[in-house]
């Protein structure tokens, strides 16, 4: 099993950040970034409560299914119908996941 | 003009815990928070979410929390500017801050602390043609006084507690209500979903869900909405006073960042024997500040708030020492008026 995986986060300035995150810390996609210290504002800290988070899938991996709390917030930040936007502390850092390309959403900006 | 010995800009925990801890040292505190009530992300965010950290409590409600907060520093009285944002700081000539408000408020005091939080929460605004022209002509993000909405016809829109919270609330209050929202779900406490449901069969709420308000309508002031229901796309024209789009609120930094106080990106730089800003006087607090080895806890927050205060002392206080006094010795002893 591998425990460390290979993540591709590209921000707001189009600066593509190559980090690596454990899979045995129960860490979140959101936690992992801000681990490696990337511009990520995630204001509620994980609660799906606001939308500072938001991410844009860039690759074909499979993400977990959409809560119902996920996809509520994401309507209310008007970010839900973005193809591929999600919420990054809603996606577990698993496996399956090595090699996934994600890019920053505005709300994630902390000036925003 | 409002004086005090300390003004705190920021009435979450930990700005509401100083008004403690400065009471018992006898110092007066006046509070400023842009949002409309106490408690910052507390209220406004996570109100019935349980935190498990705070020392004493195995969990308590982020809204039990600051409920609680708001009967501990009952005694010291202190006074609120609810609903605006600080956005000037002036130094007057005998040494005193002057700090002014968005709305024109103003407040002196030898002292500041900013208990800010992540910044000031700022409405999330609707994409809508001439929104911005309708604020404060009918358009509304934030409630503060729910008389004004007194025999009006008004639009409520959005899907999470405030939105349920105030259509229940303003029911009984204005003479029409509308609810819209995009979704079929609504994303609040499911007794207030029953409520609003309730409300809508007895037709005392007219519920449009999978719809959209699309356009403002009005001269200055406006005068009507139109609702689109986003599977039909049949357009409604509704007449509206207000309209109150309850989509949420973010924060921003805000105008902390033009006070000349030292920064660390969006956080202020504090020297960690008393939480000063680089400006003497002003100090930070809680989750805007930054030092080394900093964690943006609550309970790191009462802890600087503690030790803060009795700087603060020195500085309105030069010629006075301060004696450290145990609650459990000396009580609670609260202003009188």
């Amino acid at each position: 099993m591998k425990d460390m995986i290979t993540i591709h986060v590209e921000d707001l300035n189009g600066t593509v950040h190559t980090v690596e995150a454990p899979t045995d810390m129960g860490l979140s996609l959101m936690e992992a970034m801000k681990a490696n210290e990337l511009p990520v504002k995630a204001m509620c800290g994980g609660m799906a409560m606001c939308a500072s988070c938001n991410i844009i899938l860039q690759s074909d991996h499979e993400l977990p299914e959409m809560g119902e709390d996920e996809e509520a917030m994401l309507d209310e930040a008007m970010v839900l119908d973005v193809p591929n936007s999600r919420l990054s502390c809603q996606i577990p850092v698993t496996e399956n996941l090595d090699g996934l390309r994600v890019k920053l959403g505005y709300l994630t900006d902390p000036e925003a | 003009m409002i004086e005090t010995d300390i003004i705190i800009i920021g009435a979450g925990p930990v700005g509401l815990f100083t008004v403690f801890e400065a009471g018992l040292i006898k110092l007066r505190c006046h509070l400023i928070d842009a949002l409309p009530q106490p408690g910052g992300q507390l209220s406004e965010i996570y109100p019935k979410k349980p935190i498990y950290d705070i020392p004493g409590y195995p969990s308590v409600l982020a809204g039990d929390l600051i409920d609680n907060l708001m009967e501990q520093i009952a005694p010291f009285k202190p006074g609120f500017t609810l609903g605006e944002r600080a956005e000037y700081i002036e130094k007057q000539d005998d040494g005193r801050y002057v700090v002014t408000t968005n709305r024109g408020t103003v407040h002196v005091a030898p002292v500041i602390a900013i208990a800010g939080g992540l910044g000031c929460f700022e409405p999330r605004k609707p994409d809508l043609d001439r929104l911005t022209d309708f604020e404060d002509h009918g358009v509304d993000y934030i409630i503060k006084d729910p008389e004004k909405f007194r025999d009006k016809k008004i639009v409520i829109a959005g899907g999470g507690d405030s939105a349920l919270d105030w259509t229940i609330f303003l029911a009984d209050v204005a003479s029409e209500v509308t609810l819209v929202h995009r979704r079929q779900a609504f994303r609040g406490a499911l007794d207030s979903v029953e409520k609003v449901k309730n409300l809508a069969e007895a037709g005392r709420v007219d519920l449009r869900t999978l719809s959209e308000v699309t356009t403002l309508r009005g001269d200055s002031e406006l005068s009507g909405v139109s609702v689109t229901d986003l599977k039909t796309e049949e357009v409604n024209e509704i007449e509206a006073d207000y309209y109150i789009p309850l989509f949420g609120l973010s924060p921003k930094l805000g105008p902390i960042k033009d006070w000349g106080l030292n920064l660390n990106k969006e956080s202020i730089s504090v020297d960690t024997f008393d939480y000063s800003t680089n400006v003497p006087g002003i100090y930070a607090i809680g989750d805007i500040n930054d030092y080394p080895g900093k964690l943006r806890l609550i309970l790191c927050g009462f802890h600087e708030a503690t030790l803060m205060v009795q700087s603060a002392y020195k500085v309105i206080h030069p010629e006075k020492n301060l004696v450290l006094k145990y609650t459990t010795v000396s009580g609670v002893s609260g202003f009188e008026g």
